[in-house]
């Protein structure tokens, strides 16, 4: 089922935890809420649930208002971070729970809600389990019961927050892949809620990044980690690198220098260029390049990462290269070139002529290739 | 051999704490003198009663009728504890309401406040002349001086065992469990009563064991309430003083053993569910 | 009603309450009951012994406590509770020191021995040294040949006193020096610390307050212990009387405002004893053990 959340703004006390927040979730979808803690995306899942109500702001399931509903109403499937498995109950009880809870008039004969936990158990690859208490299983074993259990009501929605959070790594990547197969293979939108960006990018459809209570950026994950749209999505997925740079008549200047990019809708004032460490150039001999000193090296899986000094007002910047580029360069000192970036600027930097007042946050400028 | 020597029996883990000796030597010795050879005096003096004599002072119709009394009014009483135990012990963790932290301190009263001092106000309260005693007389009942007054005495002595022992499981509660019945569908009946409660059984009936067991040996609080009347409000322990200042020990030791040993077997079903709960909902993970 | 102009969002908001907690008249109604059951077994017999000590007005009450034998009851009981406490606090750091600090086979046999005072019969419990001291027991002849008082006399009220009171500071200490672990003590023992200077500067300071939780209730329950004594002090008034057995004996002779004045002094004692002990559970709750059931 489709979900619109149309400017949601919910306080805690006077403390907005979300603020204007809009989101069109797609039926069948997979979509994660990326942020770090504090961002905000908990309290946007659990506002989609129901468990807890926006100060303003409403909630569309398909064409139905679901602000007027309750929790119980709304038929969600919840996937708690811990779990939150009835510890007195069997695996199967668990799993049978929301049907068996429902009115006479809805709910279904026992030997049917027995067979559909069953059926989802197998689902989950938990046959066999069915008579063991949660205590009983393993980290990984009760996730699979918790989301067996979330889907046995048939939801709406299936909401689950930090699923893996309490995981260790092993069985992490594990049940990555598998919850994309389950997802592949029940259709259910699905939404949830990580502060891991690899799994965020791994497995989701699109990706939300929040910050600050706030969305920052909707898209696919090639979207998310190609083109950022402010600094802030720069900096939280993946590594980068960000320099202070001053522009004038279209060329970007670090400290006296030109470093061969060009910009040349710009106009002039001080701004922030962005580029992430494997998109760069190293150049021989300097005309029109970032430069400095290499103050560490270390080699990292297939790569070689170099942090180079350029200057004392700078903080140090990291570059990516193959291991035989990287030793056949000077160990001391590295010319380079982004070969992708892009440049932010705060209002106020930029200079008086700027048409772009108007905007709220005028951060987007331009992107080179 | 080596392998013997890793493997050998061995009466303590080493460390490098010292006073193990010391401290287990004391330990021991003080448990022997004070509480391991009074007690085999008790059984050594039974077991030297003789089978047939002991079951025959056992089975004499008065002591049937108090150890009855005992256990009888001892359960009603722990049977209602339990219930308004985990009503108080809810409201207490749930709710907020002035003088509640009075209300959670008051809840020990009867751990601190001595029997005696129980018993009288207890009989002052519902003799028929009393405040609540002469309520309840126009009514046809009669509390004090009956076993309904040992219910009540006992009702007071347990009260703080169900209480104290749902209590703590109560506030360990994940929130998230009840969320978790609420996105399922359950409305709030369902989630507390098949979600929560359920949860608490073995903190409960943990509670119970330990208020019917209190309730059993209690003495101080119950003889000014009850009446005393023997074959109808007679307690046990009551019925082991009597015997003993007509210096018929035989006797009162015979109802003692038989209360001891029915009050090994409480402290073993109560050891038993804990075990039982740990083992099957405790995370062992 | 100028109450009912609720908007949008606090509707929702009601409903998310509705969800997961319970209504108002429920949660009403359930405060009353708890409430109304707390007054009825609790406040209403606590209140009801003041007000019968003062039923005459404070100079009855007054004398009622002045009286020779009552005066010798208290100091009785304060003999017997001063003896007994510091027996049982010896004992009870000793028992924890052994079984939270080490590992050994037995252990969880050891600790339910301990535990055993609490499920017999305060009755039993006097029971037990009538049958081991009383003049057709064993050991009776030689005392009485020997003239040592023991039954009708202190040392058996302080006897039938440790018994009853005898778990309560190792049961306090023991969950509380295991969750403390072993490494505080190890620590001091690697800085060059011996065994007494590492259970002084170490230990104790780290156990203070729950030692000092448990001697309150081990206190309280020596004050007000009734059953056991009741047996084994042969109720000769004046010299055999404790505080609780007192209270009996002018009870039974319808001396009612002497009796509930007694109980008025020990029932003050209790509220006291209620008081420090929710403090030092407000105060230092992470210092005492969480083990809330005595």
């Amino acid at each position: 089922m489709e979900v619109r959340v149309q400017n949601i703004r919910k306080e805690f006390g006077r403390f907005p935890a979300l603020d204007d927040v809009s989101l069109d979730i797609r039926s069948g979808e997979l979509i994660a809420l990326l942020g770090p803690s504090g961002s905000g995306k908990t309290t946007l899942l659990r506002l989609i649930a129901g468990l807890e109500s926006p100060t303003d702001g409403t909630i569309f399931f398909g064409a139905e208002d679901a602000s007027k509903k309750t929790v119980q109403q709304r038929n969600i499937g919840f996937v708690f971070q811990h779990y939150a498995l009835f510890r007195h109950m069997t695996v199967l009880d668990n799993v049978s729970f929301g049907l068996k809870v429902r009115p006479s008039s809805r709910r279904p004969p026992a030997a049917d809600i027995r067979r559909r936990a069953l059926d989802l158990l197998e689902l989950v690859q938990l046959s066999g389990l069915e008579k063991r208490y949660p205590a009983q299983l393993s980290g990984g074993q009760r996730q699979r019961v918790a989301l067996a259990r979330a889907m046995a009501v048939e939801p709406n929605v299936l909401l689950l927050d930090e699923p893996f959070g309490a995981l260790d790594a092993q069985v992490r990547k594990e049940l990555r892949k598998w919850l994309r197969e389950i997802h592949d293979r029940t259709g259910h939108t699905t939404v949830f809620v990580t502060h891991d960006q690899e799994e965020a990018l791994e497995l989701a459809d699109r990706v939300v990044v929040m910050s600050k209570g706030a969305i920052e950026q909707v898209g696919t994950p090639d979207d998310i980690y190609d083109h950022p749209v402010s600094p802030f999505v720069y900096g939280f997925i993946g590594q980068s690198n960000c320099i202070d740079v001053t522009l004038s008549s279209g060329e970007i200047w670090f400290e006296d220098r030109p470093i061969g990019l060009r910009a040349a809708s710009e106009p002039d004032g001080v701004a922030t260029l962005y580029f992430r460490p494997h998109d760069i150039e190293l150049i021989d001999g300097c005309g029109g390049c970032l430069a400095g000193l290499v103050t560490a090296s270390r080699r990292v899986a297939g790569t070689r990462h170099l942090e180079i000094d350029l200057g004392k007002a700078h903080p140090p910047v990291e570059i990516e290269l193959p291991p035989e580029r990287a030793s056949s360069t000077d160990h001391t000192r590295v010319a380079f070139r982004p070969t992708k970036w892009t440049l932010f600027r705060k209002e106020g930097d930029v200079a008086a002529v700027s048409r772009q007042a108007e905007a709220p946050v005028s951060e987007l400028a331009r992107t080179g290739t | 051999m080596a392998f013997r020597s890793s493997t050998r029996w061995r009466f303590r883990q080493p460390s490098v704490i010292p006073g193990f000796g010391l401290a287990l030597g004391v330990t021991l010795a003080w448990l022997t003198l004070i509480v391991l050879i009074p007690l085999s005096g008790l059984i050594w003096r039974s077991t030297s009663l003789g089978w047939s004599s002991f079951m025959s002072l056992v089975l004499d119709e008065r002591t049937v009728n108090a150890l009855t009394i005992s256990f009888g009014t001892a359960f009603i009483a722990a049977v209602v504890n339990l219930f308004f135990g985990v009503v108080l012990a809810w409201v207490l963790v749930r709710y907020r309401f002035p003088g509640k932290r009075v209300i959670d301190a008051m809840v020990d009263l009867p751990f601190a406040l001595p029997t005696a001092v129980a018993g009288i106000a207890l009989t002052a309260l519902y003799a028929p002349n009393g405040w609540i005693g002469s309520l309840l007389e126009p009514l046809g009942i009669k509390i004090a001086f009956t076993p309904a007054g040992i219910v009540v005495a006992l009702v007071f002595v347990g009260l703080p065992f169900v209480v104290r022992t749902v209590q703590p499981v109560m506030e360990e509660i994940d929130k998230e469990v009840e969320e978790a019945a609420a996105t399922l569908g359950a409305n709030r009946f369902q989630t507390i009563s098949r979600v929560l409660l359920p949860g608490l059984l073995p903190a409960g009936l943990t509670g119970f064991a330990l208020a019917f067991a209190r309730g059993v040996g209690e003495y101080g609080s119950v003889i000014f309430i009850a009446g005393n009347l023997p074959y109808v409000s007679e307690i046990a322990p009551l019925l082991i003083i009597i015997r003993l200042e007509e210096f018929n020990y035989p006797a009162a030791t015979a109802i003692a053993t038989v209360m001891l040993f029915l009050s090994f077997i409480m402290l073993l079903v109560i050891n038993s569910i804990q075990a039982w709960s740990r083992r099957r909902y405790s995370n062992g993970a | 009603m100028a109450l009912d102009t609720s908007t949008a969002p606090t509707a929702s908001s009601k409903l998310v309450k509705a969800a997961t907690s319970e209504t108002r008249v429920a949660r009403l109604t359930l405060i009353a009951v708890a409430l109304g059951f707390v007054a009825l077994f609790l406040l209403l017999p606590l209140a009801t012994v003041f007000i019968e000590a003062f039923r005459k007005g404070p100079a009855e009450f007054a004398t009622a406590l002045r009286d020779p034998e009552t005066f010798s009851a208290i100091r009785l009981t304060l003999i017997v509770a001063a003896i007994s406490v510091p027996l049982n606090l010896v004992f009870g750091v000793a028992a924890s020191w052994a079984i939270a600090k080490f590992e050994f086979k037995g252990k969880a046999f050891l600790t339910t021995l301990i535990d055993l005072p609490f499920s017999v019969s305060p009755v039993i419990s006097g029971l037990v040294f009538v049958l081991l001291f009383g003049a057709n027991s064993a050991l009776g002849p030689f005392l009485q040949k020997h003239g040592i008082h023991i039954l009708f006399a202190v040392p058996g009220l302080v006897l039938a006193t440790v018994f009853v009171t005898f778990p309560f500071v190792a049961r306090e200490l023991i969950p509380l020096m295991q969750e403390q672990g072993t490494s505080d003590e190890e620590a001091a023992l690697s800085l060059g610390a011996t065994g007494w200077q590492t259970f002084w500067h170490v230990t104790l300071p780290n156990i203070k307050w729950g030692l000092l939780y448990g001697v309150l209730l081990c206190n309280a329950r020596a004050m007000g212990e009734f059953g056991a004594v009741s047996v084994v002090s042969g109720h000769i008034r004046g010299q055999t009387n404790t505080m609780p057995l007192q209270v009996e004996i002018l009870y039974n002779e319808y001396n009612f405002v002497a009796a509930f004045a007694v109980a008025a002094v020990l029932a003050l004692l209790a509220l006291v004893t209620l008081v420090l002990k929710t403090a030092l559970e407000i105060r230092y709750s992470d210092e005492i053990a969480a083990s809330r059931r005595h």
